[in-house]
């Protein structure tokens, strides 16, 4: 009985056994014949890996063809993640530490760079690693060569582990530059911007860089190149085994820029002079030393609008960028207490123009209600409503053409001319549509707009005017009314309540204010550079431009960067005659002739304008804007000290390089630039990688001199002929 | 040939040895063996063929993998041959001493001589060897178990039931390696000596509300363990990743694709052996072990991985049939327990490479690489064949049968 139940059984396991194997088999049929097709793709795409080939960057050069961005090798040590975590707990850990003992780091920095931006733990971007977590994460940049052929040559040490060699950014700094704020820098590409440049069909790659700032990023698709592309057919531990197809990288094109070399050098070296210096001045005002705290120069070539210099302070190294930011040197850069160091102040600095202001009121009173010929009353004070408003250390000088006033900086005489404006144009009336005379005439030399520079992250700055005084209005309302209710009788409260009643009139202390440059009126120091360019070139306010020319990796030109008018002065030429003349003074017996004894002035006529701007709460800012037919010279210091004062050395000393003054001579072939002037033509760029300088013309005018010089490059044979 | 030779160590054999040789030859079960031998030929090629490329395995010599596969082979055939020559009743006496080795070795693994490899507790390390006792555990159960119920069943002269005692006290013997392989912890193997179990049970005629309790018993326990995390993550994401292989690409599906991947790439007629381009390349991890079927799946197509199964079913069909034939107890319960274990470890094998199956590491029987596995399941076959030699014999000479039961009846 128990047989013949266990042989029952039996078969019973029999049947079972045939049945799970027949599903085996049908199983192994599906697999292998129905889905087939698909499985055996899915094979190929396992075996075959495509390796990218980064394209080198484009060189950045100077007018002259000097390098101020070029490429070095750098070895970079990554991580295969996958590869790693298929390794098991053990071998994991073993690998790590012993990278991290190469790279004399803790085990667990090493294990926290191998984290993808949002993960738990990982660094802050642009620092972690923005790419797929199945790429090879960068852990380390910039290793020895030694350490790289270490991790190379002992793979079976380090699996998963790779080092390779890749382009960054190098920065030669000819004759000491720094340039950072105009150069820029690059920072891994993000994955928002890989995937909107993968839906343009652009040639980018998880390890992209991209331009962030300066002309790194105005002129990114040019720089960037294309990336190649190697297929390989890989093992299960991403070792190639076997070659395939390969796409070569177009290396990047090569940004000629309008930055001379000597002259930016100058001008970070006078700026930093100056600002030293300044330090070191007393105020009197403030019973302290000046702060000094930042500054610009702007050198621009006035009759086409490229820049030859645009400084910063403070400066940054832009070395901090290369092979990915530390969290501890972006910090800095950002830093109210290092200066906001990452700040180009010539293009993003917000400062009250103070005197250099003058002319573009001038120019819209002589364009308006006032003749050459008029004079008015320099007083020590002017009342206007029941304020008084003083003149400069309360000086007087009698009745004054707009010559004189702007040669001495007279500020009653500007105030006269506001408050009559004013009053014609309906005094502090709301009516925000009135078109106030000074505060057209100011829009119309570019205030208030941006220049259109070929750099990102310009401001416009802003014109008080009434309309912005009423949007300032009802934005603050509440706060002040609020400020208002509390006890106190000090300024603050006292304005408070003011402010809270009728806050958006535009007051005749506004109007006069604003003629001065005083007030809530702010520019950056290169739209003062424009508009005193357009007062030289005979009223055309050009775009700023650093850029001057892309050509190809083979010395081919590709684009020319064209110069652009922005605009026209509102202003007839003999108007602008009288202004240019007026300022010539400036240098000879107005504000900066005690910083101009010894000049040649009659050969290198220099216009100028001095400022020294009271900011609220703050040290004065100094101002010296200067031009001659050639270039504008603009230098700005916050917390500075007067315009002459503190910046008039180092303007003269910019001006005596640019010309090759030594004392009383000109000796033009002493100049920074060859001939005194900004070359036309484009440097040579030779099959074997060498660069000449542009051809210089000696029969050319000499900028110093008043030819006229028309806009618009003249065309560069040279390159012109290569191009052929 | 070295059959023979063998046999004539037994006393039994000596006995029948001058006038019987030509008969003894064909007693031998010829299906058993061959399909044995086809498939150790086959998994000899598929070791070679994974093994081959893979430097950092073999450390450039291509066929290091190969060569210790067939010494291992040849360790095996030795023991299949001993056992299936050995007299009947010296397997009996020997059985427990299997078991006991099994327990030992199970012991000492747990012990600070055992190893972890890949997240289980499962290694002894001997003088550059690893040996995985759990493979001889399993032997071992089945010959305690067999032995126990055949010597009750034979006490109870087959006539009455299994008793509830019996079957807890069968239990009890599988119970001691259970514990300790689920304490390495070894999910694969303890499902194969579960599945085992049973069927041996099942087999010796246990009531059926002991077989559906213990069914229904296993089942709780596991939604228990789940329930309270008493499994390790690790298991849990291979269990969920069988699911749905795309929960985690690169970590715990990340087999089970590549798996598939590499059979799907074979097709009808295979890439051709060492021409498996995930094979070769090595995208199947452990596929000269765990995954072995992967490489016959892509280098052998339809037709060699249907082969390798058909050489398992004619081997287990057989098997079956000796049981079924034999009329001593321990025999059939044997038998019946290495049908049920090569049977359900084959197919959780395959079945775990097709994708129908979690992942769980046990070899595929006498095809993966490994020493300890290659060595049990060859002795397993030699208990086959010596099941059947003496069921055959019994035929011819059936007063054995009756002297054995006599004698039996003294214990």
């Amino acid at each position: 009985m128990l047989k013949s139940k266990s042989r029952l059984r039996l078969i019973v396991v029999q049947a079972m056994v045939v049945s799970l194997f027949v599903t085996l088999f049908a199983r192994l049929w599906y697999i292998q014949v129905v889905s087939g097709d698909g499985y055996q793709a899915a094979a190929q795409d396992n075996a075959v890996r495509d390796v990218e080939l980064p394209a080198p960057r484009g060189l950045i050069v100077d007018a002259q063809g000097r390098p101020l961005v070029a490429n070095r090798t750098s070895w970079v040590v990554t991580v295969d993640r996958d590869v790693l975590e298929r390794l098991g707990a053990t071998t994991q850990t073993a690998v790590l530490r012993r990278l991290a003992e190469q790279l004399g780091l803790p085990r667990a920095e090493v294990e926290r760079r191998t984290r993808t931006c949002g993960e738990e733990g990982a660094p802050k971007p642009p620092r972690c690693w923005n790419g797929s977590p199945y790429e090879p994460v960068p852990v380390a940049e910039d290793v020895s060569q030694v350490l790289a052929a270490t991790i190379l040559e002992q793979t079976e040490d380090y699996p998963g582990v790779a080092a390779e060699a890749r382009q960054v950014r190098a920065y030669p700094s000819p004759f000491g530059i720094n340039a950072a704020h105009i150069l820029g820098y690059n920072s891994p590409i993000t994955q928002d911007e890989l995937e909107a440049a993968e839906g343009h069909g652009e040639p980018v790659s998880p390890s992209s860089v991209v331009g962030r700032a300066g002309v790194e990023s105005s002129y990114n698709r040019y720089l960037s190149g294309a990336s190649g592309v190697r297929e390989v057919a890989v093992d299960s531990m991403g070792r190639v085994i076997d070659e395939a197809a390969q796409t070569m990288p177009k290396p990047g094109q090569t940004l000629v820029t309008s930055i001379d070399a000597k002259v930016q050098a100058l001008a970070e070296r006078e700026l930093d002079r100056s600002i030293r210096v300044a330090r070191e001045t007393f105020d009197d005002v403030t019973g302290r030393n000046y702060e000094a705290d930042s500054g610009s120069v702007v050198v621009m070539d006035a009759t086409n609008g490229r820049l030859v210099a645009m400084a910063s302070y403070p400066q940054y190294d832009p070395n901090v960028w290369v092979g990915g930011i530390s969290d501890g040197d972006l910090e800095r850069l950002y830093s109210e207490r290092a200066g906001t160091p990452l700040l180009s102040r010539a293009m993003q600095g917000l400062f009250a123009p103070g005197s250099t202001f003058k002319p573009v009121t001038a120019a819209s009173a002589l364009s308006n209600d006032y003749k050459v010929t008029d004079t008015l009353d320099c007083s020590s004070s002017l009342t206007v409503g029941s304020r008084v408003f003083k003149n400069y250390e309360s000086a007087a000088y009698g009745p004054l053409t707009f010559a004189q006033a702007l040669q001495l900086s007279c500020d009653t005489f500007f105030y006269r001319i506001a408050y009559a404006e004013w009053q014609r144009s309906g005094g502090d009336s709301g009516d925000t549509s009135i078109k106030d005379v000074l505060v057209e005439g100011a829009k119309a030399f570019g205030f208030g707009s941006k220049t259109g520079i070929d750099l990102p992250g310009e401001v416009a700055g802003r014109i008080a005017d009434r309309r912005w005084k009423l949007s300032y209005w009802k934005a603050n309302q509440d706060y002040y009314c609020k400020l208002g209710k509390e006890d106190g009788m000090d300024f603050l409260h006292i304005f408070a309540r003011e402010f809270c009643i009728d806050g958006w009139r535009y007051r005749a202390g506004d109007a006069v204010n604003f003629a001065i440059g005083q007030g809530d009126t702010v520019l950056t120091p290169l739209q003062l550079a424009v508009a005193y360019g357009a007062l030289s070139n005979g009223g055309t306010l050009w775009e700023p431009r650093v850029g001057k020319a892309i050509v190809n990796a083979q010395g081919r030109l590709v684009r020319r960067i064209a110069p652009e008018v922005a605009g026209r002065l509102p202003v007839t030429p003999g108007i602008l005659r009288y202004l240019d003349q007026a300022l010539l003074g400036t240098a000879k017996v107005g504000t900066m002739a005690w910083k101009m004894g010894g000049f040649p002035l009659d050969k290198v006529p220099i216009r100028s304008k001095t400022g020294t701007a009271e900011v609220f709460g703050k040290q004065t800012t100094s101002w010296v804007a200067s031009y001659d037919l050639q270039y504008v010279v603009v230098m700005q210091i916050s917390q500075g000290g007067t315009g002459s004062g503190t910046s008039g050395e180092s303007v003269r000393k910019i001006w005596e390089a640019l010309y090759g003054i030594d004392g009383e001579k000109v000796r033009v072939a002493d100049a920074l630039q060859p001939g005194a002037q900004p070359p036309r033509g484009l440097p040579t760029f030779h099959r074997n990688g060498s660069i000449s300088p542009p051809p210089f013309d000696e029969a050319s005018p000499s900028g110093g001199g008043d030819a006229s010089t028309g806009p618009g490059d003249a065309s560069p044979r040279s390159l012109d002929e290569k191009a052929r | 040939m070295a059959m023979t030779a063998t046999v004539a160590t037994s006393r039994t054999a000596r006995r029948v040895h001058a006038t019987e040789d030509r008969s003894t030859w064909r007693r031998i079960d010829w299906v058993v063996t061959l399909s044995t031998l086809a498939l150790l030929v086959v998994g000899s090629l598929l070791v070679w063929s994974a093994t081959a490329e893979n430097e950092a395995l073999t450390g450039g010599d291509s066929s290091a993998y190969l060569n210790k596969h067939l010494v291992n082979i040849a360790i095996g055939l030795t023991l299949a041959v001993v056992i299936a020559a050995t007299d009947h009743r010296w397997v009996r006496i020997w059985a427990p001493a299997v078991y006991l080795c099994g327990i030992v070795g199970l012991a000492l693994v747990l012990s600070p001589v055992g190893a972890v490899i890949n997240g289980s507790r499962s290694w002894i390390l001997v003088g550059g060897m690893s040996i995985q006792p759990a493979e001889f555990a399993k032997l071992g159960a089945v010959a305690g178990m067999a032995l126990l119920l055949a010597e009750r069943a034979e006490a109870r002269r087959a006539r009455s039931a299994l008793r509830s005692w019996e079957v807890v006290a069968a239990l009890g013997i599988a119970a001691i390696p259970a514990a300790l392989i689920m304490a390495q912890p070894d999910l694969g193997t303890m499902l194969v000596l579960s599945v085992t179990v049973l069927g041996l049970l099942s087999v010796a005629g246990a009531p059926k509300v002991w077989l559906v309790g213990l069914v229904g018993g296993a089942v709780a326990v596991a939604a228990l363990a789940i329930q309270f995390g008493v499994l390790k993550g690790y298991q849990l994401l291979r269990f969920q990743a069988f699911l749905d292989p795309s929960l985690d690409p690169r970590g715990a599906g990340y087999n089970t694709t590549q798996a598939r991947i590499a059979i799907g790439n074979g097709g009808i007629f295979g890439q051709g052996l060492f021409d498996g381009s995930q094979t070769q390349a090595g995208f199947v991890p452990e596929q000269h072990t765990d995954f072995v079927f992967t490489v016959a799946g892509e280098e052998l197509g339809l037709v060699g991985a249907g082969a390798i199964i058909a050489l398992f079913l004619a081997l287990l069909w057989r098997a079956v049939q000796i049981a079924a034939r034999s009329d001593d107890m321990f025999g059939r319960l044997a038998g019946a327990g290495v049908v049920c274990w090569f049977g359900f470890q084959a197919f959780q094998n395959m079945g775990m490479c097709l994708g129908i199956m979690p992942v769980t590491g046990v070899p595929l029987p006498l095809v993966s690489y490994g020493g300890t596995s290659m060595f049990a399941s060859l002795m397993a076959i030699g208990l086959l064949l010596n099941i059947h030699l003496r069921s055959e014999r019994s035929l011819g000479l059936g007063i054995i049968l009756r002297d054995r039961a006599a004698r039996s009846r003294r214990f």
